[in-house]
């Protein structure tokens, strides 16, 4: 867990803590569900299965979809075309949305996906999203100013890039295929969805390089 | 489908109350269509209780950066591309 | 032309990304998986979710967390419903 000092000003906003770590609103959900569980409106089994599923969510599920993509081209149109389908081909849960939709990037196009009006992102394939993700910083800047975003994640793109910003305002969810890294043509399938890191999918970092090859 | 992939449409500019899923950032933009999506129940009644039908066509729609955004740094090929449902869509004179 | 707290697009241009991450703690778990639960039954949907975020009072949406503010949402929505009475979650927290 980030440690963080209450002692000096801060300028992201906090929500007032109370008893040690937890803030209010911890104390106030479990009352709530003690509730709903007494009134039956909901029963305890359905939030443990919903939370097992949510812990079961990362963000190898989608590396596995980019890793089958850069080594079949056709599994990658298949993917473009309806990457549901696609997710389904390989026995992985694409989640609740109706629609998802993977974008490539190529060497002239890079996509990089917010969601400016709440924080909806493909969580089935990659796991719960990072705070900074639902930030009002990065859910601000990322249309207006995705390349200065990108310079702060470590990320320059020549001007003759072509920056695509997807901003999922409704039903759909976007999901980036990256670049595969050169250097990484005698990998194994397994070997390279290791590469593919969970800001490659979102589209704020390029995958990891490959080792270097030992002499 | 009432708008074709290429067709040039504009962002209604009409305000609304109550919940929506048109950023205001679009609002009364000129963009491109990129393609029809499929027909989603209507978030706007959906959000007050009510089924959210008949469901709406949803249009992926992709704008120019630097038709958005005066101090725009970057690329002038640079684009946003936002999902936007056919109500709030018009023909772009 | 006026704009909710949380329509973000382009409303700051000078705030640098934070980028530390924290693991969800186990009432944020809870929160996510109750509205889980209640959309499963068909009680809340995720559009009565979003607009009741919206519902916060500006500084309250701003200063809230990510699940406070759908902690927030699912007190509204429930409330409206009749599913939750008013001031029955407080009393049972003794507050």
């Amino acid at each position: 867990m980030t440690e963080h000092d209450h002692d000096h000003d801060h300028d992201h906003p906090h929500a007032p803590i109370t008893n040690g770590a937890e803030p209010a609103a911890a104390a106030r959900v479990r009352a709530l569900e003690e509730l709903l569980v007494e009134k039956g409106v909901i029963a305890r089994e359905d939030i443990r299965e919903r939370i097992d599923w949510l812990v079961s969510r990362s963000p190898a599920d989608g590396a596995r979809l980019v890793a089958r993509a850069w080594v079949d081209s056709a599994f990658k149109d298949r993917l473009l075309a309806d990457a549901r389908a696609a997710a389904l081909e390989l026995g992985l849960d694409p989640g609740p949305s109706p629609v998802v939709v993977a974008v490539e990037n190529t060497e002239t196009v890079h996509h990089m996906v917010v969601c400016t009006l709440c924080s909806c992102y493909p969580k089935a394939l990659l796991g719960p999203p990072p705070d900074w993700y639902k930030s009002t910083p990065y859910r601000s800047r990322a249309v207006s100013d995705p390349r200065g975003v990108l310079s702060e994640f470590g990320v320059e793109l020549e001007d003759e890039v072509e920056v695509r910003v997807l901003d999922s305002t409704a039903d759909i969810r976007y999901l980036v295929v990256p670049c595969r890294p050169s250097g990484s043509e005698t990998m194994s399938e397994e070997e390279l969805a290791a590469l593919v890191t969970r800001d490659s999918m979102i589209g704020v970092a390029q995958p990891a390089a490959p080792a270097p090859v030992a002499s | 489908m009432r708008y074709r992939p290429g067709q040039r449409v504009r962002v209604a500019a009409r305000p609304h109350d109550g919940h929506h899923r048109t950023p205001s950032y679009v609002k009364g933009k000129l963009g491109r269509v990129e393609r029809l999506h499929a027909s989603f129940t209507n978030p706007e009644t959906r959000a007050y209780g009510e089924d959210g039908l008949p469901k709406q066509p949803l249009y992926l729609v992709s704008f120019a950066q630097r038709d958005l955004w005066r101090d725009y740094r970057g690329g002038g090929g640079d684009r946003i591309y936002v999902d936007v449902f056919e109500h709030w869509l018009e023909e772009a004179k | 032309m006026e704009r909710g707290a949380h329509d973000l697009g382009g409303s700051s241009t000078q705030a640098p990304i934070d980028r530390s991450e924290h693991e969800l703690a186990d009432w944020e778990l809870l929160t996510d998986a109750l509205v889980g639960a209640l959309g499963r039954r068909g009680l809340m949907n995720v559009d009565e979710l979003r607009r009741g975020i919206e519902s916060m009072p500006p500084g309250e949406y701003e200063r809230a967390s990510y699940y406070e503010r759908w902690l927030y949402s699912v007190e509204t929505i429930l409330g409206e419903k009749g599913m939750l009475a008013a001031g029955e979650l407080d009393a049972r927290l003794g507050a």
